[in-house]
């Protein structure tokens, strides 16, 4: 079986959020990158777990300049064969999955993972986009997968529910909290990962359909109003007058 | 034109398609154009419809699953066919599963999770929650038309005079799924937390599962939709679903009620852009009163019985 895990980069979670003076650039000077959560913990250990089932071999992609490799060979400690970095600084989620469609076409994977979103731009859009690029299925926000024959059986995430689907490979998933648990990468994996191959490949043209205008810190809170814990009156009351919830 | 996706559930439109008709319009409003309903799967009244600001619908029945390559498929031939500028859709589940490919497919930009959007010296800005709602982005599309996937809670519902509604047929190809629909289990009569208005959360500091019957009571009074922090789902006290936060899901309630959660940063990521926030918390230095607009400092095992209990009597009056 042949998989492919898309890995990206986002700001360690308890980054502080600043952009420049003209509000275009965050500031990201100090910032500690991490690999994105849903990648790593379920995307890319859904895969591993897939391959020590059945055999085969993991491919991560990732696309971004050369800062990125520190966590692309954490994604080859925990377990993936090969990594492959194509060497842009991507400006949205277009040119991402547009390079990795391409990548992906060529190689002809039997699955493609993304994590169901990045946590700092939120988009959800890469998996879709790639699946659209390839012409496959596309299983969004899967927190269950198991694999019968050519066909694969995942449950995804609905508002308030799941829909169990079944599609024929080759399929892209995006990996939602559920499909696996999170890996921390051991000595071995660590020293091993140094040996596997990272190839870098030169991106191909694309065109810009949005453009950032600038970002935006949302308003400071006035300050919270405290209740004394014995004034249970008082709390109905903002219940009822300040939230209007009963 | 701007072509809005009125997304049903058993007949009835869908709040997240309430939101997204209402941004169509008011997104018409301003730029002087129609906006054309589109509705795929049960025949919705269209007196429901009324006062959401339509000027046409297009309503296709098909009682059967529709896979997100059958969406796309027919989106676009709508599109195509109407020559809408603008396509809005909530980026709910099936919002996520279609925008992407819609986007590749019509080789039109996608500005997602938007909360809200303005004219500046005549081009359209739509303003994107990021950074786990931490910040947002302004984005404005570079040939002025595009895909708006907007964030369930984020714009709000708008209503509008009624005004009568024509009803269209347009000549759409269903191509063939390319996936199956095997069973769908929702969980029955819940709002579910990305469309609550209301919701009552809860962290370690219930200490047991079997104590969450306290938060259910205060849910039930509220008809709210419960939620918990991270580590309550990690250990299995509560399910996946409910896990609200950075790497959970993120809402933005009209109310925010959080029991025993100490605020750490990744959980007011996914909360923070509640319209208020309600804390109990019986550390004074905890972070979330930093976020919040209404504390208690206290031991919510004394005052949570009370509070039900006061609240109960003040609904029956
Ligand atoms: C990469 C990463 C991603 C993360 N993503 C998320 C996420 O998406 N969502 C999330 O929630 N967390 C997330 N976390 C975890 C987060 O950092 C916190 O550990 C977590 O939110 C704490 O949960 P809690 O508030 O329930 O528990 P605790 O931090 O243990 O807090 C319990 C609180 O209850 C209070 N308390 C205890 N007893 C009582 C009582 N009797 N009466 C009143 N108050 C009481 C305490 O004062 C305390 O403030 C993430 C962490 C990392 C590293």
């Amino acid at each position: 079986m042949k998989l492919l895990v898309c890995i990206s980069k986002t700001p360690d979670t308890t980054s502080k959020i600043s952009f420049s003076q003209d509000g275009k650039r965050y500031l990201d000077e100090g910032i500690q990158y991490i690999l994105n959560p849903y990648d790593e913990w379920y995307a890319l250990v859904r895969a591993i777990e897939l391959k020590e089932k059945f055999g085969g071999q993991i491919d991560v992609i990732h696309v971004g300049n050369a800062t990125s490799d520190i966590l692309i060979r954490k994604a080859l400690a925990i377990g993936a064969d090969a990594a492959f970095r194509i060497d842009m600084e991507p400006m949205n989620s277009d040119e991402i999955a547009k390079q990795i469609a391409k990548f992906a076409k060529e190689n002809s994977y039997d699955l493609i993972f993304c994590g169901k979103e990045t946590i700092d731009h939120n988009s959800s859009e890469v998996a879709s986009r790639i699946a659209q690029y390839l012409d496959i299925p596309y299983l969004s926000y899967c927190n269950h997968l198991e694999i019968e024959n050519d066909k694969i059986v995942a449950s995804c995430e609905l508002e308030g529910g799941v829909a169990l689907l079944e599609a024929k490979i080759p399929v892209v998933i995006s990996a939602a909290k559920g499909l696996a648990e999170q890996r921390i990468p051991n000595m071995k994996g660590i020293i091993d990962a140094k040996k596997k191959p990272l190839e870098v490949i030169s991106p191909i043209e694309t065109e810009q359909l949005v453009e950032l205008v600038c970002f935006e810190l949302p308003p400071v809170k006035s300050g919270v109003k405290m209740i004394d814990p014995t004034q249970i009156d008082e709390m109905v009351a903002v219940f009822k007058n300040e939230l209007k919830i009963i | 034109m701007v072509l809005v996706i009125l997304e049903e559930q058993n007949g009835r439109i869908k709040k997240s398609a309430i939101e997204a008709a209402g941004f169509a319009s008011k997104l018409a409003q301003l730029s002087g154009m129609k906006v054309c309903g589109l509705c795929l799967g049960r025949t919705i009244n269209v007196n429901e419809l009324t006062g959401l600001g339509l000027d046409q619908i297009v309503q296709i029945e098909h009682a059967d699953y529709l896979d997100s390559s059958q969406w796309i498929s027919i989106v676009a031939q709508a599109k195509e066919q109407l020559g809408s500028k603008f396509i809005v859709l909530s980026n709910n589940s099936l919002g996520k599963s279609i925008s992407g490919g819609l986007s590749v497919h019509l080789k039109m930009g996608l500005i997602s999770n938007v909360v809200n959007f303005k004219s500046q010296e005549g081009v359209l800005q739509f303003q994107k929650s990021v950074f786990s709602g931490k910040a947002s982005a302004w984005y404005a599309f570079s040939d002025l038309n595009g895909i708006i996937a907007l964030m369930p809670n984020g714009f709000g519902i708008h209503k509008f005079d009624e005004k009568p509604i024509d009803s269209k047929v347009l000549d759409l190809k269903i191509p063939e799924p390319k996936i199956k629909l095997l069973d769908r289990k929702l969980i029955q009569g819940k709002t579910p937390l990305t469309e609550a208005e209301i919701v009552v959360s809860a962290g370690r500091g219930l200490k047991d599962p079997s104590n969450w019957y306290m938060v259910e009571e205060l849910a039930d009074i509220l008809h709210a939709t419960t939620a918990c922090s991270r580590p309550v789902a990690d250990a299995g006290w509560r399910p996946h679903h409910e896990h609200v936060g950075q790497t959970g899901v993120a809402i933005r309630p009209n109310v925010y009620i959080a029991l025993g959660i100490s605020g750490a940063i990744q959980h007011l990521a996914g909360v923070n852009n509640s319209k208020k926030i309600f804390v109990i918390n019986k550390d004074p230095e905890a972070p979330f009163f930093k976020a919040a607009d209404f504390g208690v400092c206290g031991d919510l095992f004394e005052i949570l019985p009370k509070l039900n209990e006061a609240l109960r009597k003040s609904k029956m009056n």
